[in-house]
């Protein structure tokens, strides 16, 4: 039984690069800095082409929704190892608007418009730590999810998961078709070697709109305001125990 | 894990010392660190089985007491009453950090650690010292690799911990001026502000402070593209053992005015005078970097690419450093860090810096498809976002800190001619054989400067004695240069001859008795008695 897997990538800030807040406070800086696959999807991509390796899997795709500079993504993928991408246009302008809710629905329909059987995405994004996509985009297929998967392994039609839960680990199993989301432990996402990279440049790239997937941007989410985490005060030293004692009590804090 | 607190104070101190101008700045987004990395973060390293104190450098290398006085009650009562009790730090157990060397090879006695903030306080403190004749250790990161950063005896150390201010920033010819104690990483992140970035970069940058690479004149991984201190630094202010303030300082590209001081100081190791400010020429911080990982199979196929780089990457090319099998399983191995490629007996780091990405890499993949398609280059990755070019840029910053895991490092730091590069480290492998436990060969092949490492479990005097001279003695047959870069400190002092004729080491002598009559300033390093 070879499965069809459907993979979301996004293009969030790199995150070796220092965050600055947009002076109007309603977001970050994003111009000119330097962005990269979301780490957790390059988790997802990575068990997805070794699925491909184990031939459980017959082929990958990789979606990404967003700017032209999606597709920079989206050829990443294609080094390691995905086989084709689906690249969903968004202007720059109205990436703002865009939710998890939406990106939800546009997986939904490719899963069901690409007769994928799997589709796994990272658990969330290091831009906005939603953690919401994987969950949603079950519920609107009606496909059982597997989330923060550390481990994956294919048993008759369907998949042993092991998931990281706040108590320890987790082991479920899950009829196929279904959503899974990776968590860092599931594997080590291997560099795109040369003869990869070049060979991905012929790989196809299939373009389209979220309104050709029945899917409007209309917003449910107002940011209000984005501000920096307060500044770290300065410690100070004091002489002896007493004072320290004396300074908790003045302080509240005992 | 076991971290070694002192090492730990030693290196965070580092990244804390980074508050310039009253602004607190980090290199990683702390909170995405920790969500992504399952391993310790790049400036902490876990402890080898040699926990134990190094051996006192005296003992080992046999060293006599100079004729210095020995600091006194009243010598402290004038150092408490000048910098207050909090920055005149006493005792051997609160100076374990700072008596060692970040190696762990060399180890001294000081027992006094002066904190100042400012020149003038560094010009009271070396007067009273000259007037005294106590010795004086000048510090900054300790990251030091010849022990010249640490006492040999009771010298009293003098930090430049709290010298760390920015004075000022000239967008226009982009030269930034700064006290000593700025410690390189949180300078360049301050200088990216104004688009800016220090000439300088090596993997000390996380601790070492700017007074420091000045005063040894530290070469690192982009002199390829942006040349020497001696160049780049364009002014520099120092105290001389007299305690008088010799200010050289000037933000002029040009200044043709009487001899060259400053350049007595770049590199002297703080021997002529204690570094306290900089002015510094900034390039532009490039818009486009790319960095790409190579796997080779041959040292001839690692000076192929070299010139082909050089003709083909020309203007864009910012640094070339190779890095043999030896190496990379020692990174691998002791510090669990994966190579993107298969095993190859050697791999290179090329990056390239310009103003336009899509130039660069249009150049960067003709250069690729032409060495991958001839068979020069075996295979290979590249990368442009920040955070993979850091994976990548681990595997060669941080051998120096896998090597220490096997024990004891014995390190070398050679300038050979190209054509023999390789050949040092084979013969040096052969003639050590199994005495030690590994002997690697890594650098900045495009400076032809190598980096020679042998480890061994714990330090032993055989093999110091059996590497030494040869390796000087083989290096100095082909004329090059028996310290590139690390400079002499301590444990190069004696073998200076190797490298530079009599007549110019006399002169040396004389330079010093001149600017430090009593030789108060940092002895027993860099000339021979």
């Amino acid at each position: 039984m070879s499965l069809r897997v459907l993979v979301g990538c996004k293009r969030v800030i790199d995150y070796a690069v220092k965050i600055r807040v947009r002076p109007d406070k309603l977001g970050v800086v994003t111009d000119g800095v330097k962005h990269s696959m979301n780490p957790f999807d390059e988790i997802a991509i990575e068990e997805a082409v070794r699925l491909k390796e184990k031939k459980i899997a017959k082929e990958v795709v990789a979606v990404s929704c967003g700017p032209t500079q999606a597709q920079e993504t989206i050829r990443t993928a294609l080094a390691m190892g995905a086989d084709r991408g689906i690249h969903v246009e968004i202007p720059a302008k109205e990436m703002e608007k865009l939710e998890p809710l939406h990106v939800s629905k546009i997986l939904a329909k490719l899963a069901e418009q690409e007769q994928a059987e799997l589709v796994i995405v990272g658990k969330q994004a290091i831009d906005d730590d939603s953690n919401a996509t994987a969950q949603m985009t079950a519920a609107l297929l009606d496909w059982p999810q597997a989330t923060f998967a550390s481990k994956l392994e294919k048993t008759d039609g369907e998949l042993e998961v092991t998931r990281e839960v706040d108590g320890g680990l987790e082991t479920i199993k899950v009829k196929l078709p279904a959503v899974v989301s990776s968590d860092l432990r599931l594997n080590e996402p291997r560099y795109a070697t040369l003869p990869n990279i070049m060979k991905a440049k012929k790989k196809k790239i299939a373009k389209m709109k979220p309104s050709d997937l029945g899917v409007n941007l209309a917003s449910h989410l107002e940011v209000i305001e984005v501000v920096d985490p307060p500044t770290r005060e300065a410690g100070i030293k004091v002489e002896d125990v007493d004072t320290l004692v004396t300074k908790l009590k003045d302080s509240g804090r005992i | 894990m076991i971290i070694i607190k002192t090492r730990m104070l030693g290196l965070i101190r580092g990244r804390m010392m980074s508050v310039m101008a009253g602004r607190v700045l980090t290199a990683l987004p702390r909170s995405k660190a920790r969500l992504l990395t399952s391993h310790p973060s790049q400036h902490l390293h876990s402890a080898s089985s040699s926990c134990q104190k190094c051996e006192l450098t005296s003992k080992r290398y046999n060293v006599q007491r100079g004729k210095f006085s020995a600091v006194s009650e009243h010598d402290l009562k004038f150092f408490q009453e000048l910098l207050g009790s909090h920055r005149t730090v006493l005792g051997e157990e609160e100076l374990e950090g700072h008596n060692t060397d970040w190696l762990r090879t060399v180890r001294g006695a000081s027992s006094v650690l002066l904190k100042p903030k400012t020149t003038e306080e560094v010009s009271a403190i070396l007067s009273y010292c000259d007037q005294h004749q106590l010795a004086v250790c000048p510090q900054g990161g300790n990251t030091g690799l010849v022990g010249g950063s640490v006492p040999v005896f009771d010298e009293v150390i003098v930090s430049t911990a709290l010298m760390n201010q920015v004075e000022s920033v000239d967008t226009w010819s982009g030269v930034v001026t700064c006290q000593a104690g700025c410690v390189l990483e949180a300078l360049d992140q301050h200088v990216a502000q104004y688009g800016l970035m220090i000439p300088l970069d090596l993997g000390a940058k996380g601790s070492c402070h700017i007074g420091g690479n000045v005063s040894t004149n530290a070469g690192g991984l982009r002199l390829l593209r942006y040349g020497s201190l001696h160049g780049s630094v364009l002014g520099v202010e120092a105290v001389l053992a007299s305690g008088e303030v010799v200010d050289c300082m000037s933000a002029m590209k040009k200044d043709n005015t009487g001899y060259d001081l400053k350049h007595l100081f770049i590199g002297s190791e703080g021997t002529l005078g204690l570094v306290t400010k900089v002015a510094i020429n900034c390039p532009p911080r490039p818009a486009a970097v790319s960095l790409a990982f190579l796997g080779l199979q041959s040292f001839d196929n690692v000076l192929k690419t070299f010139k082909a780089a050089k003709d083909q990457l020309g203007e864009i090319l910012s640094s070339c450093e190779f890095i043999d099998q030896s190496s990379m399983e020692c990174v691998e191995g002791n510090l669990k860090i994966k190579s993107p490629l298969d095993e190859y007996p050697y791999y290179m780091l090329l990056e390239t810096s310009g103003s336009n990405g899509d130039h660069d890499e249009e150049k960067l993949n003709n250069f690729l498809e032409s060495t991958l398609g001839s068979g020069l280059v075996s295979d290979g990755t590249v990368a442009t976002e920040p955070s993979k070019m850091a994976n990548i840029w681990a595997l060669r910053e941080r051998i120096a800190e896998a090597l220490i895991l096997d024990g004891y490092t014995y390190k070398y730091d050679i300038s050979l001619p190209l054509p023999h590069f390789y050949k040092l480290v084979e013969d040096m492998r052969e003639h050590l054989g199994s005495n030690v436990v590994r002997c690697c060969g890594y650098g900045h092949v495009g400076d032809g400067n190598l980096h020679l490492n042998f480890t061994s479990r714990q330090y032993e005097k055989e093999i110091l004695e059996r590497i030494e001279p040869a390796v000087y003695e083989w290096t100095s047959q082909v004329n090059g240069s028996i310290s590139a870069e690390h400079g002499l400190g301590f444990k190069k002092r004696n073998y200076i001859h190797y490298s530079k004729s009599l007549g110019a080491i006399n002169l040396m002598k004389q330079m010093k008795k001149l600017m430090d009559p009593n030789g108060i300033l940092n002895p027993y390093k860099v000339l021979p008695d």
